[in-house]
């Protein structure tokens, strides 16, 4: 019963929406404000003052401890109005490797006629990206999610809050943002990458190298788009890839099927995760194929991301068996 | 504009501790004359010490240090003391500890517990203190400690000075109406809620219960307030202006006291004229007797009268107050005293002052009538080489011979104490009275200032047929100090306030538009009070107000201000209209100024496009400004200087046809 009451305050008070989207604007209803530990310690002091102008007579002492008090709902009325009205939109975040932390940025804008001060952004409490926002001016702040296991992962309710001018009052909103990155599987150690195979026969001298073209052929699923020749498909020929001969500049093909059927699922993803950096770093085209995905072999940053991506959304409903990735602010 | 990603307690930064080191250094100079120099000392190397440790970048004392010097300086306190917890024992204690508090400053919360001590410092200031210039400097220095509170929360990008000087200032301005409606609703309580140490009061100075040679010249250097007074109508001229205070009867050959206080039920007296009616408002002194004119005819709530027509108020006037009186200049009293008062105001002590009583049987025997004798004395103050001065020479043994026959020179004090002992030693009955004499109007507040340096004695005289009369010997030897006040009378060489020589006409005007302004002061600030407060409540239309309703308007009234100051503050919070558009716009009317108005559907590409068609002499500066204010409004956070850029062009376009 107790519990239940205090689950609708709490639902009633904080108004949880979900995830948004877009672009949040902390209208008042979203800032919540309360003294903070000094607050108290100030309104003791004050108390103190108070008793010792009535014992002493002190009229002076009266207007000291009455403009305190008076100072102390100005500060909570400029605190509050510190954090109330501001904009705030997710920024653009970066994948991460398992194991690292993902940072999201977050766009704090002051729409206001004021400048606004330290205002903090933490999911934590423990540690907060702290910013100063001139009027009419917009700054991204950040916060770094550990980020532990592959697959998406969202940065939870986040809060923001400021203390300023006095420290008195903490006030705070809660942003649940519709935004989520995407993390990668922890690479295995380094090792050697998979032998290069051609796909085509064997030996160098007819290889398919890319320096020359030698003719057109059928299009198998898996070719490279830039292999296509689209002037033909153009020519409604239907899709040809073309040929080309010279070194034998062989594919490298990262295959789910080429690991030890010992592996588990996470040790295959780290695994090929681990290939398809090293890959990249030396620069060989390579493809992958995973079980129900082939990316046809390729080089390039694009290319690598979608590979990352694939390996870190793999079958990612395995994942969700066991609850969201999400971590509970 | 950086962020920067810290733990919610930072460390303070040496700019904020030099900050509210000086600061406090502020509040505690006006302690400095009234602590111990060895407390003054000890505060003052403690502070350097940290000053120093925080140049140094060295770490702060350990703990127990810490508590051996606290240690160290309550056994000091109470040493010279004698208590730990008296007002001027606390004041050194209170000192020590802050500084000692900024030795192990270390996080921002220390620093705001620093402040709130500093608050609490600037409040025992007002125990000695609560003139104007002091409410003023310590309004700064409450302004300093807030704007260092500031400067603390800035803990994440250092703040330099005037942001958090800025923002203290305006949040004190708008706390004044909150402090307003507070200090004029709270519900006021007479204090003081329990004792108070003894010391509470010690500092203020007055009339005295003795008097003996010497006790009024130190009163007459004193510039000091002893009391504030407004006529209802016409004030009575100087030489009527005999404010009664203590009475003494009992003189044990040196000095003069006053005996254990017989109260009277009522005031018993003839008046004969129409009473003069007035207010005084009284400086705190500490004692019980209240001021009045010669003669008081009516008792103010919470006094009680003696027979000697003393007001007496029921506790030592520890604050200042304000009471209505009327008085009778010209009235008879205490014809029908009882056989003991007269025994006391004949008695002398036996073998004291020989010569002195030798004469006054020598006069006896001259004279018959009473009345007769007692204006002998009074032509030989005034005929004979006798000198009213503010520094006597030193008197022996036997004071009122040396002082009559010998040194012949004297103050107030010893020419009533003089004439008292003659009179007693003729057999008529005497005593000493002792009050203020005279008193400045200030035309600026239409009232009158009497000062401590106005004090006087004089004695009342005794006949059967007339009751006490009042004889002021002073004024047989020098008539102007009566007339005109104590600096006509004195020569010019005696040693007096600069205040009471009115040499300086542009001083004095200054001094008179001073003491109103104080007066004022007193009046609305210092003497607000459970009474006042109800005499407000009553203008407003609340009749006996109650501690409940007072309360009640309290909370309608902050809310309603607190509300207002929301309300005015949320304005310039909310968004205001995006100056890129609000500078586009301004492009768009100048141009339709020129007779090329936008479309309403026609966006910033088309229209430029259109522009270019219509005046290719346009072409570069709409261009320019339309690609801007795309990128401004459109692009990927686009910079400051973008904007900048943008506003310049704006500024500086003209759709003039060259």
């Amino acid at each position: 019963m107790y519990a239940a009451l205090k689950n609708q305050l709490y639902h009633w008070i904080f108004q949880p929406r979900g995830p948004e989207g877009g672009t949040i604007v902390l209208v008042q209803r979203r800032v919540f404000i309360l003294p903070t530990r000094q607050g108290i310690v100030f309104a003791l002091t004050l108390l103190l003052m108070l008793v010792g102008s009535i014992n002493y007579g002190l009229s002076l002492g009266f207007v000291l401890t009455f403009l305190l008090a008076g100072l102390g709902i100005t500060a909570m009325l400029h605190t509050f109005r510190n954090l109330a009205h501001m904009r705030v939109a997710p920024g653009r975040v970066q994948a991460v490797f398992a194991g690292e932390h993902a940072r999201f940025t977050v766009r704090l804008e002051n729409p206001g006629a004021t400048d606004r001060y330290e205002i903090g952004l933490t999911r934590d409490r423990n540690a907060a990206d702290f910013h100063d926002i001139p009027a009419q001016h917009q700054v991204l702040a950040g916060v770094d999610v550990p980020a532990l296991r592959r697959g998406p992962l969202r940065p939870g309710r986040l809060t923001l809050f400021t203390r300023y001018p006095l420290g008195l009052f903490h006030a705070w909103s809660y942003l649940d943002l519709d935004v989520q990155c995407v993390v990668y599987p922890r690479p295995a150690r380094p090792g050697a990458l998979p032998p290069q195979v051609s796909s085509e026969g064997s030996g160098a001298l007819h290889g398919q190298g890319q320096e020359d073209f030698s003719g057109l052929r059928q299009y198998h699923p898996g070719d490279s788009p830039r292999h296509i020749a689209w002037k033909a498909a153009a020519r409604d020929q239907g899709l040809l890839t073309k040929q080309f001969s010279g070194r034998a500049d062989a594919e490298l093909w990262l295959d789910w099927q080429q690991l030890p059927a010992t592996m588990d699922v996470e040790a295959r993803l780290s695994q090929l995760t681990r290939w398809v950096i090293d890959a990249q770093a030396s620069s060989v085209s390579y493809g992958l194929r995973l079980p129900g995905m082939t990316l046809p072999v390729a080089t390039g940053e694009a290319h690598r991301e979608r590979c990352l991506e694939a390996l870190a959304l793999f079958d990612v409903r395995v994942l969700d068996r066991d609850g969201s990735q999400a971590p509970s602010a | 504009m950086y962020g920067c990603s810290t733990g919610m307690d930072p460390r303070l930064h040496l700019r904020s501790t030099l900050w509210l080191t000086g600061a406090l250094l502020l509040v505690a100079a006006p302690h400095v004359d009234r602590l111990p120099w060895w407390i003054i000392t000890l505060a003052l190397m403690l502070v350097a010490w940290r000053v120093y440790l925080g140049k140094m970048r060295l770490e702060l004392p350990r703990k127990w240090l810490l508590l051996a010097i606290v240690a160290g300086t309550v056994t000091g306190v109470y040493l010279n003391y004698r208590t730990i917890f008296g007002r001027d024992a606390g004041i050194a204690l209170l000192m020590v500890m802050l500084a000692l508090k900024l030795l192990e400053t270390r996080t921002r919360r220390d620093g705001m517990l620093l402040c709130f001590l500093g608050y609490f410092l600037v409040i025992t200031n007002f125990l000695h203190s609560q003139t104007i210039p002091t409410a003023l400097y310590m309004l700064v220095c409450v302004w300093l400690i807030t704007a260092g509170m500031v400067h603390l929360q800035h803990g994440h990008s250092d703040a330099g000075y005037r942001v958090p000087l800025r923002a203290a200032g305006l949040m004190l301005a708008q706390s004044a109406p909150l402090m307003l409606v507070l200090f004029l609703l709270f519900p006021r309580i007479q204090g003081p809620l329990w004792g108070l140490p003894h010391d509470a009061y010690s500092a203020l100075s007055g009339l005295s219960e003795t008097m003996s040679p010497g006790s009024f010249t130190n009163l007459t250097l004193s510039d000091a307030v002893a009391f504030r007074v407004e006529f209802k109508e016409q004030a009575p001229p100087p030489r009527d202006l005999y404010w009664r205070g203590p009475v003494m009867w009992d003189f044990d050959g040196y000095s003069w006291s006053a005996p254990p206080y017989q109260y009277a039920s009522q005031l018993r007296y003839n008046a004969q004229l129409p009473g003069i009616e007035y207010s005084v408002t009284l400086e705190p002194h500490n004692n019980r007797w209240l001021l009045a004119l010669d003669l008081p005819a009516r008792v103010p709530p919470g006094a009680i009268p003696t027979t000697d027509f003393q007001l007496r108020s029921a506790a030592p006037v520890t604050t200042r107050v304000r009471y209505d009186m009327q008085s009778f200049l010209k009235v008879e009293f205490g014809l029908a005293e009882s056989r003991q008062a007269m025994r006391r105001a004949l008695r002398l002590p036996a073998g004291f002052n020989p010569r002195t009583a030798e004469f006054a049987r020598a006069l006896r025997k001259k004279f018959a009538g009473d009345r007769a004798l007692m204006n002998a004395v009074l032509a030989m103050f005034r005929d004979e080489a006798y000198f009213y001065t503010l520094s006597p020479p030193q008197l022996g043994d036997h004071p009122v011979d040396d002082f009559l026959f010998r040194t012949r020179r004297g103050f107030c004090e010893h020419y009533a104490s003089a004439f008292a002992v003659l009179m007693r030693a003729a057999g008529i009955p005497a005593r000493i009275v002792t009050g203020y004499l005279g008193g400045e109007l200030n035309p600026l507040g239409n009232y009158m200032i009497v000062r401590q340096s106005d004090a006087h004695a004089w004695t009342e005289v005794w006949f059967p047929d007339a009751g006490w009369i009042r004889v002021d010997p002073t004024a047989a030897v020098s008539p102007l100090r009566v007339e005109s006040g104590i600096a006509a009378a004195l020569p010019r060489t005696d040693p007096l306030p600069l205040l009471a020589r009115g040499d300086y006409p542009w001083l004095r005007q200054l001094r008179l538009t001073w003491d109103s302004a104080a007066n004022s002061w007193n009046q609305w600030v210092l003497g607000y009070n459970p009474e006042r407060q109800r005499s407000l409540m009553t203008r407003i239309g609340i009749d006996r107000s109650t501690w409940e309703s007072l309360a009640l308007l309290l909370v309608i009234a902050t809310l309603t201000v607190t509300v207002i100051l929301f309300l005015l503050m949320a304005r310039r919070s909310r968004a205001a209209m995006d100056p890129v558009k609000r500078a586009y716009l301004l492009f768009c009317r100048k141009l339709a100024g020129a007779g090329l108005p936008r479309a309403p559907s026609e966006g910033p590409a088309a229209y430029a496009a259109r522009l270019a068609a219509a005046r290719p002499d346009l072409q570069t500066a709409v261009g320019a400004i339309t690609r801007l204010y795309i990128v401004l409004r459109y692009g990927v956070a686009p910079g400051p200087a973008a904007w900048r850029e943008f506003e310049e062009r704006v500024k500086h376009f003209s759709a003039a046809t060259r």
